[in-house]
């Protein structure tokens, strides 16, 4: 008679969001496996419809409490390409400045509050900072220095006020930005430390084949714009995912999959995709650290992505502080437009991975359709699969030893499922 | 004596405001000795059950099982504080309080059949008592703080009533309104955010909701003078983080009556 075995986590805990995971063994065969998103969906396509364009960065930031700037530059730049706007390259390097805060604040987060746990047995970092109470407070700290800069350039480090279409509503001050220098300087010793202590952790050995996908960019380690490139030779216009990207619906989820149009396959977002494409272009420290802490190239162990989210930290901090010592204001802090009607669309590296935004507006500048893709809903399917291939290897395993195996693995993946639930297509055009 | 005992709980939101405890980078170690977290979803895989000291509730009900969820929520804690616009006046998702709800649904999903939700979002207030409640579109860290420490030393926790607009004075901002003519919120809005939009020239969006007692038709009409869309007035107060507080609603509600009425003459 066949044996059956039925694996429940019913809330997957250290992750952003709600989920839950089912897992099916028959005979020690994997019978399913699902990552069941259960987080209410919050219908934000639905309601952006029929607001003002230069609402859409304040509205889009409430997606993700922990990514709010990802959300924000995804949506201004998909708007600014509709309007016609040509961006400043003093703009653009505040807004990667910005930027660099949140993959700072977002990584730092989950490397040392969330993920380092799982390593050194512990249930949540604050029981590991019992023993590790200089690792713990060292993870605090390069977190803190993040948030510094997104306070000071954005307003506050959760849902920041100064993001507008065409710029930033005021440039910081000179003396606004040296305070950070000194921060700067010491959060990327810090960082760098960091990075040899993760490490040199204990990685399970499990390689996968992924299909890697990430901006690209001509001139630096790809982040606000860029062409979308794959691992398999794919090279797109951001403006070409629809084309590229289908999105389907499941019934155990509130959050749509990505998958790959033309075969169907699974492929994988985020910071070890970016790594294997773009590991050239890192910043000096952080590429001669990549190579120092032994990350192979390309690296397809998917939990070895607290390493290269350790390294973007460091890559975070040396963009910064670049531009903070040299700050000069911009000339001005916005570029003017006129409203007209249109469509755009524009993809910027999340800390999670690709973000793509698309908007048609009316002539009055109100959103007619919206649609996004946030970089966990394209992971979804990958993770499944991953989890599919991952199972035999624990399958003589008791349940709960088996349940927290795979709960691991999906950490590794930093889901963001706050964001995943929220989004999806708007087909319909009407007008409120 | 025992340290209190504390649960994070999560429902419709984006998570920022539970994230805000974990942003307390300075204070975060010392208050774990004085406050056992017991129930944190988002940063902890230690899971035990009520009764708690204290539940901290981010989110607002939008799911017929987040309804039945937050009773239990309410039965297992001493006191209950809801963290944030989501949880205090049902957050941005409760525009859909205004609209079809099943066409929102189709709009969003292929396959709206497979997909649980209420129609309407709505504050923790409207399902079970509330014993304090922590403002903001996200809540400050600082008054998160305040309110742990408070209720670790017995009091009630101060958190300011006052509007925006005497913090810009207190900041020395010059008022956006007076001076750039630009639309601001800021007069019905509880200060907490310590008047950031002002501080970065543009007019505070009312992420901290109604301020006590406002006087929201006062500021309508002044933003007429201003020749701001009546539409656009709208928007700013029922489209708001804050849309569904009942000040906030109550004056968008009017002028979009008054509209319409116009309309039909």
């Amino acid at each position: 008679m066949s044996q059956r075995r039925t694996i429940r986590v019913e809330a997957l805990t250290r992750v952003e969001g709600e989920a839950a995971l089912h897992l099916q063994l028959r005979d020690g065969a994997v019978e399913h496996v699902r990552l069941n998103i259960y987080e209410p969906p919050r219908l934000f396509e639905a309601f952006l419809r029929g607001r003002a364009l230069e609402d859409v960065p304040d509205i889009t930031a409430r997606i993700c409490g922990i990514c709010p700037v990802a959300y924000q530059m995804s949506s201004v730049h998909a708007l600014e390409a509709a309007l016609g706007i040509e961006m400043p390259e003093e703009l653009q390097v505040l807004r990667r400045l910005l930027y660099c805060g949140e993959w700072i604040e977002s990584h730092a987060l989950h490397v040392h509050m969330l993920h380092a746990p799982d390593f050194l047995g512990y249930d949540s970092a604050l029981a590991m900072a019992k023993e590790y109470p200089l690792e713990f407070q060292r993870g605090l700290e390069i977190r803190k220095y993040g948030n510094q800069l997104l306070e000071t350039l954005g307003g506050r480090a959760i849902h920041p006020v100064n993001v507008s279409v065409g710029g930033f509503h005021r440039a910081p001050r000179r003396d606004e930005i040296e305070p950070l220098v000194p921060s700067f300087q010491r959060g990327l010793e810090l960082a760098i430390a960091a990075t040899r202590w993760v490490a040199g952790f204990d990685f399970p050995t499990f390689e996968r084949p992924y299909d890697f996908v990430a901006l690209e960019h001509p001139d630096e380690y790809a982040m606000c714009a860029g062409f979308i490139s794959g691992s398999d030779g794919l090279h797109i216009a951001a403006a070409d995912f629809e084309q590229t990207f289908h999105e389907r619906q499941v019934p155990h989820s509130t959050a749509l999959q990505g998958v790959r149009r033309d075969t169907g396959r699974t492929y994988l977002v985020g910071p070890l995709a970016r790594l294997n494409l773009n590991r050239a272009q890192l910043a000096p420290l952080a590429r001669r650290l990549a190579d120092d802490v032994g990350l192979e190239h390309p690296c397809r162990n998917i939990f070895k992505s607290i390493v290269a989210r350790s390294i973007e930290i460091v890559h975070a901090y040396e963009v910064a502080l670049a531009v903070l010592q040299d700050y000069r204001p911009p000339k001005v802090s916005r570029v003017p437009y006129q409203r007209r009607a249109g469509e755009g669309a524009a993809a910027t590296e999340a800390p999670r991975g690709l973000l793509y935004h698309r908007y048609r507006m009316d002539d009055e500048g109100l959103i007619a359709a919206a649609n996004i893709v946030p970089p966990t809903s394209q992971n979804q399917s990958q993770i499944e699969d991953d989890l599919a291939q991952y199972l035999p290897s624990v399958v003589d395993s008791s349940n709960a030893e088996i349940a927290d195996a795979c709960e691991r693995l999906v950490r590794s993946y930093d889901p963001c499922i706050s964001c995943s639930a929220h989004f999806l297509k708007v087909t319909t055009v009407r007008q409120p | 004596m025992p340290r209190p005992r504390l649960a994070v709980f999560k429902f419709a939101s984006c998570d920022g405001c539970q994230l805000s405890l974990l942003s307390l980078e300075d204070e975060l170690a010392a208050l774990a000795d004085k406050i056992d977290i017991v129930f944190f979803l988002e940063a902890s895989s230690r899971v035990e059950p009520g009764p708690y000291d204290i539940a901290l509730v981010e989110g607002s009900i939008t799911t017929a099982d987040d309804a039945q969820r937050i009773r239990q929520v309410r039965r297992d804690a001493e006191f209950l504080v809801t963290i944030g616009a989501c949880a205090t006046a049902g957050g941005i998702q409760a525009l859909r309080n205004w609209a079809d709800c099943d066409e929102f649904l189709a709009t969003v999903y292929a396959s709206p059949q497979y997909i649980q939700t209420l129609a309407t979002s709505t504050p923790i207030a409207s399902h079970v008592a509330v014993d304090f409640e922590l403002r903001g579109c996200p809540i400050n860290k600082q008054q998160l703080l305040e309110v742990l420490q408070s209720l670790l030393a017995g009091r009630r926790p101060r958190t300011p009533v006052h509007s925006v607009c005497l913090e810009c004075k207190r900041r020395g901002t010059v008022c956006v309104m007076v001076a750039q003519g630009t639309p601001c919120l800021g007069p019905i809005t509880h200060d907490g955010c310590g008047a950031l939009c002002p501080s970065f020239d543009r007019g505070c969006y009312g992420c901290f909701g109604p301020s006590q007692q406002p006087n929201a038709a006062s500021l309508t009409a002044q933003l007429r003078l201003l020749h701001v869309d009546t539409r656009t007035t709208i928007r700013g107060l029922r489209g708001s983080f804050n849309g569904f507080s009942p000040e906030f609603r109550s004056e968008g509600d009017r002028l979009a009556a008054e509209q319409s009425g116009d309309q039909s003459t």
